[in-house]
């Protein structure tokens, strides 16, 4: 492991090293790094040992919300996931309990301020910012917070092209520069306050809300309304091995590797083939990690298909109808085994195959975080929901339903001018239609001129492509967003690559027959190296069927307006031309199986709560005696109660009661109470310190 | 069919409303003695109401002769639960420390220890010296001393009651969860059964463990109950490396204009190494409001890191709002009625019927099986519906 020093899309800045030490170890990090990041960077994934079974702790969330990463810090312990790293900071890993540091000097107290605002924002991802854009504009006084140390949500983990439409949502850029103009239209504006590394822990029933502010200060805020734009927690599985280092959600894997640089694995396996899975996998091999395979549980990858096309033209092989049987290892992640599933979800015997890893990435579905709305309608504020936290959608709908929900607000305020809530709501609509199967498409018959083929085959709402021509010959049918494209020839193509540039599928290519009939020319988008393919050098170019051959660079170029995608031009012979749609710069390997680890899987010793370490078989145990309140389970066997707060177990709970026969409706949920997250006392009490809090 | 008919006609000896600290543990004894009972609970399953917001605190170290004797018999069942029954329910035998900052203070608490000491508790008035050895950390400024007692302790009210439950299902006790009571039917000033949303049961006695909601059962009998509940809220910490045994108590008052003054705030350490806290708000905060507020955390840390500095550093995992149903006097309301044979009120627990739930249920069943002693009868009698109410107790 190392922090990535070269990367196709994120640009590297200067990070200054400083010294620090980990259980008497001397080493290094950047400067205000996370220190968990800067564990990984030193090759260290074990944070501690669990009191409870001495289980090795480590990354898991690398969102601040368990406390599975808790190291001791000059004598305090504190999450390494929050906690940035400082200059000769002595770290300890947390063995079993901590110790509470018996720093026993007076302190004086005082009182947390309550600040009143007309609107509060809870999450400045790209629904948050949108309603915030809207409601600023208008002159509303608006606090829009995030947990982060920058806005723009998980945006600012994409490093690739979105989809819908450029007019609306920005299609064809990249998730990272989205975040940039959202967050830039909020930054002009006066009346809007933007608290960043701020995290709201609770909705009280007196309508207020307690914010922990910049990681140091505690709050109290009064909105007038309240939009909740807090989005979405990644599903886990229950596998034996499931909580080893080195699984993670897939959004954790993005944070450590796209926001802190580190290459944070040598091999990735991805379990899940919607499209968080197979942009994880596609931005893995953007910071040079190497992804052995992806599974997906359904006869079909349920993401778009030109996201799973990327990773299969980049050599990483998908199974569908896959399940993981184990993740294996004595203290860290060190191969899966993975076997095939018939319709019914029954492992085919004999299929069962084991792949050397050192990272599991579950992209296995998304929840919304919408716990603050619920509480805050319960107690009768005046509240709207946006983006994931409402339902669980691509950013590009996150954007419209924030737009949505802030002309909601302005209309209660009285302060709506334009009413297109209609037009917006329709457009979100669209937006939420989950991608239809594949379509055959036939290539052109046409072999002369110039012109772009498009490989697109899927109705998805996407429609930059249309867009950016020049020559305006470009269309979908029907001029429908969801429909495919189509080159209309009327005028003709000028070969500027544009939709070659913008296609956030990386699904056009341009064919040059002008010099040669028999060998035209075709190009392709690339975005794996920030360096220029040098003409010469040898590629692999791929079609829907597989590789097509080893072909020489004649040129690659890059447009203006689309610096990170290389436009890279071969000589193809015109047999082959219209079916190739990808390039790569290795020929494949073909990746073998280890020899078969597969311990028949002990479900019931499997861990559901992570936290408190409770298994399934203590769960079923109880569903079996009859349990069907949730808050009987929680008393029964801590379930849910630990550090956490049950984010990650409760769906897995839910699952096991299906599993046991018990419907939904039989099901009392468990109570949710404040706080959210895990915080010192003392910032309650805002003591004088020398010291930060550090949560 | 006939089986069905003669469930019908099944007539208890005891129904228990309420399946919480009280009426669980009194199950307990009553289906221990071999009498038929039947427990009726609202809420989906046992121990939903305010048993569980409970801090877990446990003991006989109190300023009544009558609590006094009950949490004696308490304890013994509590610290021993374990090695009979093989459940774990957190039992910790730490003690309880009462923290004097004024003479004031340190008169009332004197005056106590001698009262408790006539009833046989292992309580004594200690110096500051020691209170700072069972409290490492505390603010020594101002600190004249406290009691200890190191007898009392908790355990986790959570684990305790399913225990009970489970064995007192063992035993023969049966549960009816998600319902209702709508009516006691009584017939020639006798109670003869419950009507419940779901179904009627024939029964000779009925016992209101209701807690919070007891008045409402009790006016369905044509008693009226003086009790209504008030709110406290509560807190649970991170786990940290153990440091402290006692449940610490701090009766100081405390002005706070900005979020409120307080009386009492209580914390200690649980097996686990959580810390759990709650505070007694002032004035008190009549209802059945139990939503958190957002006074709650600046109110209790401001008071804790006072006392004990060090616990700024520990985290803060949840916050909760219980219900506290408070007589005038502090004491509870347990026994039999004028007017109504068969029905026994066992309310009014003012917050400590975790503590006392044990000693009750087994009071409850001598009484319905006619083995009461004398040390029963004057319990009765101190705790009648029929008492005088001003005699306050030193910390209801």
């Amino acid at each position: 492991m190392e922090n990535i020093t070269n990367h196709p899309i994120l640009k590297i800045p200067k990070r200054k090293l400083v010294n620090f030490s980990f259980n008497g170890k001397k080493l290094t990090g950047f400067e205000g790094m996370v220190i968990s990041s800067a564990l990984f960077m030193n090759k260290i994934k074990i944070f501690g040992h669990h009191v409870k079974d001495n289980s090795p702790q480590g990354i898991f969330c690398s969102n601040g919300q368990c406390a599975q990463c808790t190291v001791i810090v000059n004598g305090k312990p504190v999450k390494s996931c929050m906690t940035p790293l400082a200059d000769g900071m002595i770290i300890e890993s947390c063995e079993g309990l901590p110790e509470l540091p018996d720093d026993d000097k007076l302190v004086s107290v005082g009182d947390p301020p309550i600040i009143e605002t007309q609107v509060l924002i809870i999450g400045a991802g790209p629904a948050g910012l949108s309603a915030c854009q809207i409601l600023g504009e208008k002159g509303v006084q608006v606090i829009i917070i995030d947990d982060k140390d920058r806005p723009g949500g998980k945006l600012v983990l994409q490093t690739h092209k979105f989809f819908g439409s450029q007019e609306d949502v920005y299609a064809g850029k990249r998730g990272i520069d989205i975040a940039e103009i959202l967050s830039e239209a909020v930054h002009s504006l006066s009346n809007v306050d933007v608290w960043l590394n701020s995290t709201a822990l609770a909705v009280f029933s007196d309508g207020l809300i307690g914010i922990l502010k910049n990681n140091e200060e505690y709050i109290i805020v009064k909105p007038k309304y309240l939009l909740v734009a807090t989005g979405a927690r990644e599903q886990m599985l229950v596998f034996p091995g499931n909580t080893l280092p080195g699984v993670y959600g897939a959004g954790a894997f993005q944070t450590l590797v796209n926001r802190d640089l580190i290459k944070a694995a040598e091999r990735i396996f991805i379990v899940g083939g919607g499209n968080v899975g197979l942009i994880a996998g596609y931005h893995a091999l953007q910071a040079g990690i190497e992804v052995i395979g992806l599974i997906e549980a359904l006869p079909q990858c349920s993401g778009y298909k030109v996201h799973e096309d990327k990773l299969r033209f980049l050599d990483v092989p998908v199974y569908t109808s896959h399940t993981i049987l184990s993740a294996n290892g004595d203290n860290q992640v060190e191969s899966i085994t993975i076997g095939q599933i018939d319709k019914n979800f029954n492992i085919i015997s004999g299929t069962e195959r084991t792949f050397a890893c050192d990272a599991i990435l579950i992209a296995v579905g998304l929840n919304p975080v919408d716990e603050f709305y619920h509480k805050a309608k319960e107690y009768g504020l005046k509240v709207w929901v946006a983006g994931d936290a409402q339902e669980i959608a691509e950013a590009s709908t996150a954007i419209f339903t924030g737009k949505i929900e802030g002309i909601k607000i302005l209309k209660e305020m009285r302060l709506n001018t334009i009413d297109n809530l209609d037009k917006l709501e329709e457009k979100a609509s669209i937006m939420k239609l989950k991608p239809l199967p594949p379509v055959q498409i036939d290539v052109p018959d046409i072999e002369e001129g110039i012109f772009p083929v498009f490989h697109c085959n899927q109705e998805i709402p996407c429609n930059p492509c249309t867009s950016v021509c020049p020559q305006k010959q470009i269309e979908t049918i029907d001029d429908s967003i969801m429909q495919l494209p189509y080159f209309k020839g009327e005028k003709e193509c000028t070969g500027c690559g544009r939709c070659v540039a913008v296609c956030p599928g990386l699904a056009v290519t341009l064919i040059d027959y002008r010099k040669d009939k028999n060998n035209p020319i075709v190009t392709f988008p690339f975005e794996m190296t920030i360096e220029k393919l040098k003409v010469d050098q040898i590629i692999t170019v791929v079609g829907n069927h597989g590789e097509l051959g080893q072909f020489k660079v004649i040129k690659s170029r890059i447009i203006k307006e689309f610096p990170l995608t290389q436009l890279v031009s071969i000589k193809l012979t015109s047999k082959i031309a219209k079916y190739a749609v990808g390039i790569r710069l290795q020929p494949s390997i073909v990746r073998e199986p280890l020899e078969l680890y597969y311990k028949h899987p002990l479900a019931n010793d499997t861990i559901v709560c992570r936290c408190e370490r409770v298994t399934v078989g203590e769960i079923r145990k109880w569903i079996h005696k009859g349990i069907t309140d949730f808050n009987e389970l929680k008393a029964l066997t801590q379930v849910g109660m630990g550090a956490c707060g049950g984010k990650t177990c409760t769906p897995l709970i839910y699952r096991i009661f299906s599993e046991e026969g018990v419907s939904l409706d039989e099901i009392t949920p468990g109570t949710l109470r404040p706080l959210l997250i895990e915080v010192p006392m003392g910032l309650f009490a805002r003591t004088k310190e020398e010291d930060k809090y550090r949560i | 069919m006939l089986e069905q008919r003669r469930r019908i006609n099944i007539e208890y000896d005891v129904i228990i409303i309420g399946s919480g600290s009280i009426g669980v543990p009194t199950a307990l004894a009553t289906a221990h003695d071999g009498l038929k009972t039947l427990v009726i609970e609202v809420l989906p399953s046992v121990a939903q109401g305010d048993n569980k917001h409970a801090i877990g605190g446990i003991r006989a170290t109190h300023s009544q002769k009558s609590k006094i004797w009950i949490c004696q018999r308490s304890i013994e069942i509590f610290s021993t639960w374990k090695k009979k029954y093989g459940d774990d329910i957190w039992w910790d035998e730490g003690g309880y420390v009462f923290i004097a900052f004024t003479e004031e203070q340190e008169k009332l608490l004197k005056d106590t220890v001698d009262l408790q000491k006539k009833y046989g508790l292992n309580i004594e008035y200690v110096g500051a010296e020691k209170i700072k050895e069972l409290i490492p950390g505390i603010n020594d400024q101002g600190l004249l001393g406290g009691t200890f007692s190191p007898k009392d302790g908790n355990a986790s009210p959570l684990l305790a009651l399913h225990s009970f439950f489970r064995q007192s299902i063992n035993w023969g006790a049966e549960y009816k969860f998600k319902e209702e009571v709508i009516d006691i039917l009584k017939d020639n000033k006798k109670v003869t059964a419950v009507k419940t949303i779901k179904g009627t049961y024939k029964t000779k006695n009925i016992i209101n463990a209701a807690g919070a909601l007891a008045k409402k059962i009790g006016q369905m009998a044509g008693i009226d109950i003086p009790m209504q509940p008030d709110s406290h809220e509560a807190g649970i910490t991170e786990p940290i490396k153990k440091f402290f045994s006692p449940m610490v108590v701090d009766i100081q008052p405390f002005i706070d204009p900005k979020f409120g003054n307080s009386k009492n705030y209580y914390f200690y350490q649980n097996k686990e190494g959580q810390i759990i806290f709650c505070l007694t708000p002032d004035p008190s905060k009549f209802g059945t409001d139990r939503r958190e507020t957002s006074s709650f955390l600046p109110q209790i840390s401001k008071r804790m890191i006072k006392l004990l500095p060090r616990l700024r550093n520990i985290k803060i995992r949840r916050t909760w709002r219980g219900l506290y149903p408070m007589t005038l006097d502090g004491n509870p309301i347990i026994g039999p009625v004028n007017g109504l044979k068969g029905y026994i009120n066992a309310v009014g627990m003012c917050g400590q019927g975790f503590m006392l739930g044990p000693g009750v249920g087994e009071l409850l069943s001598r009484l319905l099986t006619r083995k009461i002693n004398s040390q029963d009868n004057e319990i009765l009698e101190d705790l009648s519906l029929y008492r005088n109410f001003y005699q306050v107790e030193n910390f209801k």
